[in-house]
């Protein structure tokens, strides 16, 4: 299962769609994990002719499904990081008119969302879904680190030890939601940790 | 009062640049600065003539920067409703006229990496206030100007002499044509496309731009309606308990002002949605003309911009 419906929110949580294929003169894929997913279920020959795939499988096994679309491009990097200054020098390089499909952590979408506009994209013409993890990318507000891969609300900021609350409220710029200590009022009183959604 | 603040102004030059264009300047009456503006914006300007008041939006052509005048070009329509002819005709260095203050639904996208500028005939006048805004702050732009011929292309000269680089022309009678689709797929990311022109040029520039995948928010387009004369109509006012007739050259609009009541405006050329009104009841036909509404709104008898739009049938009664 890599689908998840998330519930309804403030306006500033992202909202993500469903993939649908579009005319360009050329398609930038980018995803994780289960993302390829989406991927698979957008992806036409016809797209494919002109697309370039850049995956971060983060240990699932859709690389060879993902070859087989045929890409006049792939790529496949062990993390965001490692894969971003491919993504920055595709989207130096593009002309208007290309596409830019998202799928996989909310984490990734973000990130790449957050290079595809600086690239000069509106953000309302990036296509994004939702698959696989619902972990968050989480911004510490008190000391502004950022910890990956959120799952707990609340969590232990990962750069000052902090015990912080997970907002739904969000930054593109930032490409990560808020995180506010959760027992500033009375030190020590944290809750029990729990799942995001539960 | 409706509508932008005012400024009283003095003609202070009057050039006639070909056979169908006129340049105004307009200074302060009272020698003070005007404001600044953005690069796209447009002045209402008033035009008394008679017991007639035409109220006509002119894009500003000047250097957004420069407060000490305004500059407008005038293309004389012999079809229209007689306010670029009054322009042409009666206007005179000396005399003291009405203008609003700039008001821009055409500005630059700043976030944009490239400007490429697309302009048919007078619709050169915005671009020629947003390069000069760029140039100061040496932004990366390209102008692609379609004229009727070399003696109808205004400020052809000054563009192709201040920006050689820049600035392309195309003459219709000498059969060139900008190449759309080739120009589009040559932009590097982050490019904005704004066109200015006759409708058929815009409607071509956006089709195109949406064929070859570019984002609806990176293409801009401003196209200034006329209210187009028809069939004389009654409506009812129900908030001000008036029943008035709008003439065949007069637009509802007008008529509504020229009884007294105070309706929004701004653009007066179906594009900003300042005088959307609600209708309360009709029997008979809209004729909408305006970019504001949509499709599902224009059909459901609802709104109506009476800036631009008509009505053909026996009962109108508006909200206003």
């Amino acid at each position: 299962m890599s689908k998840f419906t998330f519930p309804e929110s403030i306006r500033s949580r992202p909202i993500y769609g469903t993939l649908e294929a579009r005319v360009g003169p050329a398609h930038l894929l980018v995803a994780d994990a289960h993302g390829a997913e989406a991927i698979l279920d957008v992806a036409t020959p016809q797209m494919m002719e002109k697309a370039h795939i850049i995956y971060i499988p983060k240990g699932e096994d859709y690389e060879d499904k993902l070859r087989a679309l045929k890409p006049a491009s792939f790529y496949s990097g062990p993390s965001y990081p490692a894969a971003e200054p491919r993504l920055r020098k595709a989207l130096a390089d593009a002309k208007m008119g290309l596409q830019v499909y998202l799928a996989g952590t909310e984490g990734l979408m973000g990130q790449a969302q957050n290079a595809a506009m600086a690239a000069g994209i509106p953000h309302t013409a990036i296509q994004t879904e939702h698959r696989g993890s619902i972990a968050r990318r989480m911004q510490c507000v008190h000391c502004k680190g950022i910890t990956e891969e959120v799952e707990t609300d609340p969590f232990v900021c990962s750069h000052c030890g902090l015990n912080l609350f997970v907002r739904d409220h969000y930054s593109r710029r930032l490409a990560a939601y808020q995180g506010v200590r959760v027992d500033a009022e009375d030190p020590g009183n944290v809750p029990t940790p729990k799942g995001i959604y539960e | 009062m409706s509508g932008a603040e005012k400024i009283a102004v003095t003609v202070t030059d009057v050039v006639p640049l070909n056979d169908l264009v006129t340049r105004f300047e307009f200074k302060r009456a009272d020698n003070g600065l005007l404001p600044t503006f953005s690069g796209g914006a447009h002045t209402v300007v008033e035009m008394r003539d008679g017991d007639i008041t035409r109220l006509n939006p002119y894009s500003l052509m000047s250097d957004p920067m420069d407060q000490s005048r305004y500059c407008i070009s005038v293309r004389r329509d012999d079809e229209g409703r007689g306010g670029s002819v009054f322009m042409h005709t009666r206007v005179k260095v000396g005399d003291e006229m009405v203008i609003s203050y700039p008001v821009n639904l055409f500005s630059l996208d700043l976030r944009a990496k490239k400007h490429l500028f697309l302009a048919g005939g007078i619709g050169i006048t915005p671009f020629l206030a947003q390069t000069k805004q760029l140039e100061r702050f040496n932004g990366n732009w390209e102008l692609h100007y379609a004229c009727r011929t070399e003696s109808l292309g205004s400020y052809v000269d000054e563009l192709t002499s201040h920006h050689p680089n820049e600035t392309h022309i195309y003459y219709d009678d000498k059969k060139q044509m900008i190449d759309l689709v080739n120009l589009l797929e040559g932009q590097p990311l982050g490019t904005h496309v704004y066109v200015c022109g006759p409708k058929g040029m815009i409607d071509w520039v956006r089709k195109t731009a949406t064929n070859e995948g570019w984002p609806r928010e990176a293409v801009h387009y401003e196209e200034f309606l006329a209210p187009q004369p028809g069939k004389p109509f009654e409506v009812k006012l129900a908030v001000s308990n008036k029943v008035i007739q709008v003439g065949e050259h007069e637009s509802l609009l007008e008529a509504i002002e020229r009884a007294g009541v105070d309706a929004p405006y701004l653009c007066r050329g179906g594009a900003c949605g300042q005088c959307e009104t609600n209708v309360i009841d009709y029997a008979g036909n809209f004729i909408h003309r305006d970019h504001w509404l949509d499709d599902d709104e224009h059909a459901g008898g609802q709104k109506i911009m009476p800036c631009v739009s008509r009505f053909e049938g026996k009962t109108l009664v508006l909200d206003r």
